[in-house]
């Protein structure tokens, strides 16, 4: 070989092909190759979990369409670029959840959408899910690092003020992925193991007062999650049916379309938040396992990336975003199986619905977008 | 840079590579979790959630059997199933559960009328023990008009049903409930009494009659299905059905025709017609008035309308046919005559003279015959033909209690014949041992005067005094009185065949000189045929002989419980009128009894009825313009 250098030293162009379209894109092969697997299976079980709607399903796809598209384009953005815009997005993106309060749209008693003359209808809070790991990593980034105590707290803030306005909507899902995207970055940025320690403290003394707060219906939920069968007609029932759905699928499931659970509507939301369930039922461990399996692929990927970085903005993101798209599985599957109370947190890549596809989509731009800048090995 | 800064650098970056290892340690502790949960479920507890999932999805439905039918002698239908559309209640599955049932029913009220009553019973079934999610009814007979606004609102109205059920249907209603019975929304009490899983799809029992001694051949045996439903109950698909057996069709002897022409000659009337073919012993007629309808019974009956009819001073509930307890009157001089010729105390010749009343003792009290004056010489022909109670004071006298209750009882009274009538009553026939269990007293030369004229202590049924007729028409022949002619097609002689236990009967009367039998029939051809008979006028004029004897029942005095009605009072004091008799004379097919509350006497109230009733059947004159027609030729 290396003799066959030195008299074609201009070989290796020839026969290695170019930077290539990934590289041209800035996209991570991995990281594409593993959503559109996630998002194949997805469409799978929800087409069972819409009751056999191909129209569910083809809004799915354009859904996803857009989403994709979305996620070139932000992975085009060279993050160091639009810095300082950063604070700016979260000025605005404060307003917007101070304006869903005061004249914002929704149903079942929750007030998430706003509805803008000539835009289409959307949730602030979806914007804040990328809006404030940017900013609080933005604001740590130009800050000594491990952060001293004073900026942990302007951190903080940075993510409370968010959190609360969206819990107060009310969203507990959203408003807790985002408090846990904000608490990524802190922990990333190197926060030392003391505070760490002392906040669990006060955290837990803190839930009584949590609880206080809570509305009736989110205190319900608690209730009904620790003990399902106290109201299985009502609350109650959602866990009860979905562990049925879950624990009947056994190992190899009872087959694509084949459900009785979600199909004679003994399952609820059988396409949002409960898809799992179905995946379940029809699929089996097996098929809960692969997906599972998809998903711990996505996130050493992501933790990968945030290892590769260079920048501390650069890591400090990669990490939280991976890490909060870890709480996303987690919470849903958690909270569909029965282990933890039913907030709504829908499936990644896979629940039906736009706003969440289009955010989780952006994030793994912006991933794919600090991978594509991360230092050359030579 | 520094190597300070440098340093720091590193030490930075290593430190967050703890942190990232850290974080996949964590991810993998949770996806560990995760997925012991998900074996914990799938694997662990798969059993368990396979049945639960089952249970779900699959109800065990059972199905009512349809009941079997009821037929008239000439195949028509008496008794038939016809679908009913019942509004029904799934309390649980109410929007806002049991709590919200009050706002459910103001709203419903708003689409189909809901009356207070519907509301108070419906109440009143929400609060039995029933199984959860079976439907509660609230009201019945829909009308297509009230199924399709309750349709068009079904949406939101979760838990409100329209349930099709197949209920009992009496085409010819009125005139008939007091032979069928009727079948009525099972209660608690018949609840405990019935096969509870037979039973799990049945809404109705048969309360009376013929509907309830049948009740175990007209119910059938109940089928059952296991059916997949979603989660409001909706079935999807039926996956395995076991079909109901439909009860047996019966027949009766009744015969719808001769039915109505009873219940029309009875309208307006109190009183009974029993009519029965003497060959078979079948009830060919049963009426009883005033009557009423059996179908408000069927899908329950307000409360309004069963106090009417319970308050009612003429009693339209009580079958006078089976339980009427009535004085015969002269209708038994037929029986005593013979008790007296046959137990050899008084021969065939044997006359007395009549001077209007008998004296047991010279100057003691007068049992006054009915017609002033008396009638002369009287022989046993003469004193049936004109019903002479002297005669039969003279009679019965000499004969003391023992040979008159002995031939009563041989002809049915006192006791129950009738075989499928769970109601009949086997009325009164007093014995000296009667007597003393009842009134505490030992029998009387008086009572037994009274007794010689059908009345004082002795009472019967319409039923029996037209089993006497039977009995006499047959020359002592007896058979089963029954209503059952035959269940899907096959005979039915004796309720045994069918299992049941044969009231006891009495023997076939043999006596000891069978002619007789001929001249107390030809005594009783001549109450309807001879020139002094008491029912000639009811006599004249036919194609056909007729035997009978008329009756005339004083009232004795009123109940104490009833109600002082000056106008009405006059009315029930006066006699009921009584006959019994067949026809033809020779050959008979109907042997009947008639009894008119009130009616006054038996050859004027009586009488002719059973002359129409006669002419009905014998001639086929089954409306009144015909029968001038036929008997004027």
């Amino acid at each position: 070989m290396a003799d066959f250098q030195r008299w074609a030293p201009d070989a290796r162009k020839h026969f290695k092909k170019g930077p290539g379209l990934w590289v041209n894109l800035r996209l991570d092969p991995w990281l594409l190759i593993l959503l559109l697997a996630i998002m194949s299976f997805g469409l799978l079980v929800l087409y069972s979990g819409s009751g056999s709607s191909e129209a569910s399903v083809h809004r799915q796809l354009i859904r996803y369409g857009l989403a994709l598209l979305g996620m070139v384009i932000i992975t085009q953005i060279n993050l160091r670029h639009v810095q300082r815009w950063i604070p700016l997005l979260y000025v605005i993106g404060l307003l917007l959840l101070v304006a869903v309060l005061l004249f914002g749209v929704g149903s079942k008693g929750a007030q998430r959408w706003l509805a803008i003359p000539g835009l289409p209808r959307f949730q602030p809070s979806e914007i804040m899910k990328l809006v404030v790991p940017l900013t609080v990593s933005w604001y740590l980034a130009s800050r000594p690092r491990p952060p001293q105590l004073i900026h942990v707290i302007v951190a903080m803030v940075l993510v409370l003020v968010p959190v609360i306005l969206i819990a107060k909507q009310p969203d507990l899902g959203t408003s807790l992925l985002i408090g846990s995207s904000g608490v990524f970055v802190i922990f990333f940025a190197g926060l030392l193991w003391r505070y760490l320690i002392a906040a669990a403290v006060l955290g837990s003394a803190g839930l009584p007062l949590l609880w206080m707060g809570m509305r009736e219906y989110q205190k319900q939920r608690v209730i009904t999650f620790l003990d399902p069968e106290s109201d299985p007609l009502g609350a109650g029932w959602n866990i009860i049916q979905s562990k049925i759905a879950i624990g009947s699928g056994g190992i190899n499931g009872k087959g694509w379309l084949q459900g009785t659970q979600s199909h004679l509507d003994f399952l609820p939301e059988t396409h949002t938040d409960f898809i799992v369930a179905v995946l379940a039922e029809e699929f089996g461990l097996l098929g809960v396992c692969l997906l599972l399996a998809l998903y711990f692929l996505v996130l050493v990927r992501g933790l990968m990336i945030a290892g590769y970085a260079s920048h501390p903005f650069d890591r400090m993101l990669a990490s939280s975003l991976t890490l909060t798209f870890f709480v996303y599985v987690a919470v849903n599957l958690g909270m569909v199986s029965g282990l933890l109370p039913v907030v709504g947190v829908p499936l990644p890549l896979v629940s039906y619905g736009g706003t969440s596809a289009v955010t989780l989509m952006a994030s793994l731009g912006l991933l794919m977008s600090i991978h594509a800048r991360r230092p050359q090995r030579t | 840079m520094p190597w300070s800064k440098m340093d720091n650098q590193r030490q930075e970056i290593s430190q967050f590579k703890a942190r990232l290892w850290l974080a996949l340690f964590f991810i993998v502790l949770v996806f560990a979790g995760l997925i012991s949960r998900l074996v914990y479920l799938q694997v662990w507890q798969h059993q368990r959630y396979v049945t639960e999932s089952d249970d779900n999805r699959q109800q065990l439905q059972a199905i009512a059997p349809t009941r079997g039918l009821i037929y008239d002698t000439n195949g028509d239908l008496l008794a038939g199933n016809r679908a009913s559309h019942s509004l029904t209640l799934v309390p649980e599955q109410l929007a806002g559960g049991r709590r919200s049932i009050d706002k459910v029913l103001a709203e419903l009220a708003q689409v189909v009328t809901i009356d207070e009553d519907d509301v108070k019973r419906f109440k009143r079934r929400l609060n039995q023990p029933r199984r959860p999610y079976s439907p509660v009814a609230l009201r019945f007979q829909l009308n297509s008009t009230e199924i399709a606004q309750i349709t068009v609102n079904q949406h939101r109205l979760p838990g409100v049903k329209i349930v099709p059920e197949l209920v009992r249907y009496y085409p010819l209603d009125e005139g008939f409930v007091h032979a069928l019975g009727y079948v009525g929304r099972i209660n608690d009490r018949e609840l405990a009494k019935l096969d509870s899983i037979n039973y799990s799809a049945t809404h109705h029992v048969g309360k009376l009659g013929v509907e309830r001694f049948y009740e175990t051949e007209l119910h059938g045996t109940v089928g059952h299905q296991t059916v997949e439903t979603n989660a409001r109950g909706r079935v999807l698909q039926v996956l395995d059905r076991f079909d109901p057996v439909p009860g047996k069709d019966i027949t009766l002897f009744l015969d719808a025709q001769l039915q109505q022409v009873a219940a029309k000659l009875l309208e307006g009337k109190r009183g009974a017609i029993v009519a029965i073919d003497p060959r078979t012993g079948g009830v060919l007629a049963m009426a009883s008035a005033p009557s009423y309808g059996a179908n408000q019974f069927v899908t329950g009956i307000s409360q309004s309308n069963y106090q009417a009819l319970r308050s009612s001073d003429d009693l339209p509930l009580f079958n006078r046919a089976l339980r009427g307890r009535y004085p015969p009157a002269s209708t038994v001089k037929p029986v005593i005559a013979i008790a007296g010729v046959d137990s050899g105390i008084i021969s065939r010749k044997y006359s007395i003279w009549d001077p209007g009343y008998y004296q047991i003792t010279e100057g003691g009290r007068l049992y006054r015959d009915w017609k002033e004056g008396g009638h002369g010489r009287v022989d046993m022909h003469k004193s049936i033909v004109e019903s002479v109670d002297t005669f039969y004071y003279a009679t019965a006298h000499l004969m003391g209690n023992d040979p008159m209750t002995k031939y009563l009882a041989q002809f049915g009274f006192g006791q129950v014949t009738i075989a499928d009538q769970p109601e009949a009553t086997k009325a009164v026939l007093p014995t000296t041992q009667w007597k003393r269990i009842n009134r505490n007293a030992s029998w009387f030369p008086g009572d037994s005067l009274n007794l010689g004229i059908g009345q004082g202590f002795l009472s019967a049924t319409p039923t029996q005094l037209a089993t006497m007729a039977m009995v006499l028409a047959n020359k002592g022949q007896w058979h089963q009185i029954r209503m059952i002619k035959s269940i899907d097609g096959v005979a039915v002689e004796k309720v045994s065949d069918i299992g049941r236990n044969d009231p006891k009967q009495p023997e076939n009367i043999v006596l000891k000189r069978s002619s007789d039998w001929k001249e107390i029939h030809n005594a009783m051809i001549d109450v309807m045929h001879g020139e002094i008979g008491t029912a000639r006028r009811s006599g004249a004029n036919s194609s056909y002989k007729i035997a009978g004897k008329t009756g005339t029942a004083q009232v004795l005095g009123i109940k104490q419980d009833e109600v002082y009605d000056a106008a009405k009072i006059a009315e029930r004091f006066r006699d009921h009128g009584l006959f019994i008799g067949w026809a033809p004379a020779k050959d008979p097919v109907l042997a009947i009894a008639v009894i008119i509350e009130n009616g006054g006497g038996g050859s004027s109230a009586a009488a002719p009825l059973a002359r129409k009733l006669f002419d009905a059947q014998i001639l086929g004159i089954k409306d009144e313009e015909q029968a001038g027609d036929k008997n004027g030729g």
